[in-house]
């Protein structure tokens, strides 16, 4: 951490954001991942993840729960269906098309308001201290403390009838605490770091400072972190479904659908495999590029 | 000890704020618990008043939870169910199960994540290190609902390696493979936190001062870095217990073993408000207290925390 802080100060004196400058931590970080082969492989399966969920109907021969037929139901791969059929009888290959929406869209905007909020949140904290600072640590301490699955089954069972938006905010009141732990330490590092101090010489206010001068230095960590809670949200999510407890027909979602597989996966296991493996490499892709991005943002290494 | 209190004075307005969270939740549950007692038959509004009476219904939510809370810490009880059934007599076997799955699940975690770790961040680079961060990221991206059914039907009725559900063989035969599906996420966690550190401790002056001085390798690993490594992966370790008694729930389900994940997950649809509130104030406390002992440990491990 010391030689990260280091190295960013090293490397973006002043006041400019540190993305602008050649030479800076974030260019540095591009050279070195534009090398990676990892970094394009979940960069190609995020792409198409991401056009899956923009865009299903270019994937997808049918739209979403169209053209079931139960006498079809739970038929292997085959003939004109290449992922077979579910239990419903609709094509395997189309649902699980309709089913990228939900994960990326939930997993995405879950870390996007978490992350906002741990920005905010540890900023204030973490610069002003003090009373401030004591009531946030110990809110947060409280929302961490709640057991993630238990806490969500709660609050969603007392909350029937939800979709997409519904369990996102399930999700990003349950999911917001490590990053902006994270992200106090971070500005907790910096706020009495030598060029913050000249900045505050030179006049500057509060807020320039913290968004001027912490937060450019601050948000790298949290910002790895988030490219892996966009993962680890994918999967939360899949969970709750899968428990019954998450999205619900006509809904269409991978834990949906493995929640129907897990019933018949002894007989029918392409039920379970398909949607499980378009989860694990949307999961794995983000996982990995946070890795990456790590790696490539972490000085030490290079 | 003065950093002992002041960590002790913390945990207890997280605790309180925690549980009475939990508390108005699971009592804002739709529906009436006294109602559904009695079914469809109507009910004479004195005995429905009696009953509201019986369980404190009437009175303010926090005069509620107070009295709740004095009955957990002054009593040991933790309320009776709509049914009139005591709750903790109703989740004495079922914790003994989630114990011992807990307990499976945190020994291979702890074992085999940190052997991995510790191998791969010595031979950083090689091919080791490489399968061992590989099959951990694999490990984390699938859902842990997934690696149960897939172990479950290859290890345990394939291959025949374990029982594939119920916990007639007792510990640790039936425990093995629900442990070990339900460890499997930590441990990739342990493994790549053991190994950053380890890498990380490898450079640090004080091992270069350890080799200039003359000491064998095995020496300087053994006594100076991996003493220091292990620093953050025994945070991991212990704020994990609290997470794997909760997050037992999924595993309890797939091999079906009659443990308090599943009971309260019966119990949130059935809106048996007691028996949640009973095992999420316990599991809180279970958390807050491994917290509490991890940080003071630390502080040991590490002099800095102490002082600073």
């Amino acid at each position: 951490m010391v030689d990260l802080k280091a190295s960013v100060e090293g490397a973006a004196p002043g006041a400019r954001p540190a993305r602008d400058v050649r030479g800076s931590l974030w260019h540095d970080a591009w050279l070195e991942l534009r090398r990676r082969v990892i970094f394009w492989l979940s960069m190609v399966i995020l792409v198409v993840a991401c056009a899956m969920a923009a865009f299903p109907s270019l994937f997808a021969r049918l739209g979403p729960n169209e053209h079931c037929n139960l006498r079809m139901s739970k038929k292997g791969p085959g003939g004109g269906a290449i992922f077979g059929y579910d239990l419903q009888g609709c094509d395997y290959w189309s649902q699980i098309v309709h089913g990228t929406r939900a994960s990326v869209l939930i997993g995405v905007a879950v870390t996007v308001f978490a992350l906002l909020i741990a920005v905010a949140l540890g900023l204030l904290g973490g610069y002003y201290g003090g009373a401030l600072d004591a009531i946030i640590s110990r809110v947060t301490d409280v929302f961490f403390g709640i057991p993630f699955v238990l806490g969500a089954t709660v609050v969603l069972v007392a909350f029937p009838g939800h979709g997409i938006w519904a369990m996102t905010i399930v999700l990003v009141l349950l999911g917001w605490t490590t990053m902006t732990r994270l992200m106090r330490g971070q500005v907790i590092a910096i706020r009495d770091t030598d060029y913050v101090q000249a900045a505050r010489a030179l006049g500057a206010g509060d807020l320039r400072i913290m968004l001027k001068h912490i937060l450019p230095n601050a948000i790298a960590p949290v910002f790895v972190v988030a490219m892996l809670n966009v993962g680890n949200v994918i999967s939360g999510e899949a969970t709750l479904d899968y428990l019954g407890v998450g999205l619900q027909y006509p809904d269409v979602s991978w834990g949906l659908q493995l929640n129907v597989a897990q019933v018949f996966f002894a007989e029918y296991p392409h039920l379970l495999v398909f949607p499980a493996l378009f989860l694990t490499a949307t999961v794995l892709s983000f996982l990995m590029l946070g890795d990456v991005v790590r790696d490539a943002l972490d000085p030490k290494l290079h | 000890m003065r950093y002992a209190v002041h960590r002790l004075l913390q945990a207890v307005p997280v605790f309180v704020a925690t549980t009475f969270l939990i508390y108005a939740m699971v009592f804002s549950l739709p529906g009436d618990p006294i109602l559904a007692l009695a079914g469809d038959k109507p009910v004479p509004e004195a005995v429905l008043q009696a009953l509201r009476d019986h369980y404190h219904l009437n009175d303010p939510l926090i005069v509620q939870y107070g009295l709740y809370m004095a009955g957990v810490f002054l009593r040991g009880d933790l309320g009776e169910t709509f049914t009139g059934q005591p709750v903790s007599e109703l989740l004495t076997d079922r914790w003994a199960v989630t114990a011992q799955l807990a307990a499976t699940a945190w020994i291979f975690e702890l074992v085999v994540g940190i052997g991995l770790g510790v191998v791969a961040g010595l031979r950083r680079g090689k091919l080791a290190d490489t399968a061992v961060l590989a099959g951990t990221t694999f490990v984390i991206a699938v859902p842990v609902f997934v690696v149960g059914y897939t172990a479950q039907i290859v290890l345990g009725l394939n291959l025949g390696l374990f029982p594939t559900a119920g916990t007639d063989d007792g510990w640790p035969t039936s425990y093995l493979l629900p442990g070990m599906v339900l460890g499997s996420f930590g441990l990739a966690y342990v493994a790549r936190l053991t190994r950053t550190s380890v890498v990380e401790n490898l450079r640090a002056d004080y091992v270069r001062t350890a080799a200039a001085k003359g000491l064998r390798r095995s020496r300087i690993i053994g006594r100076h870095t991996l003493r220091n490594s292990l620093i953050p992966v025994v945070t991991y370790l212990g704020v994990d217990i609290g997470n794997l008694m909760a997050g037992a729930v999924v595993t309890e389900g797939i091999f079906n073993l009659p443990g308090i994940g599943q009971q309260v997950f019966q119990s949130i649809q059935l809106q048996e408000g007691p028996v949640v509130v009973g095992v999420t104030t316990l599991l809180v406390m279970i958390f807050i207290v491994a917290s509490l002992l991890v940080d003071l440990l630390y502080g040991v491990l590490d002099p800095r925390i102490r002082r600073g």
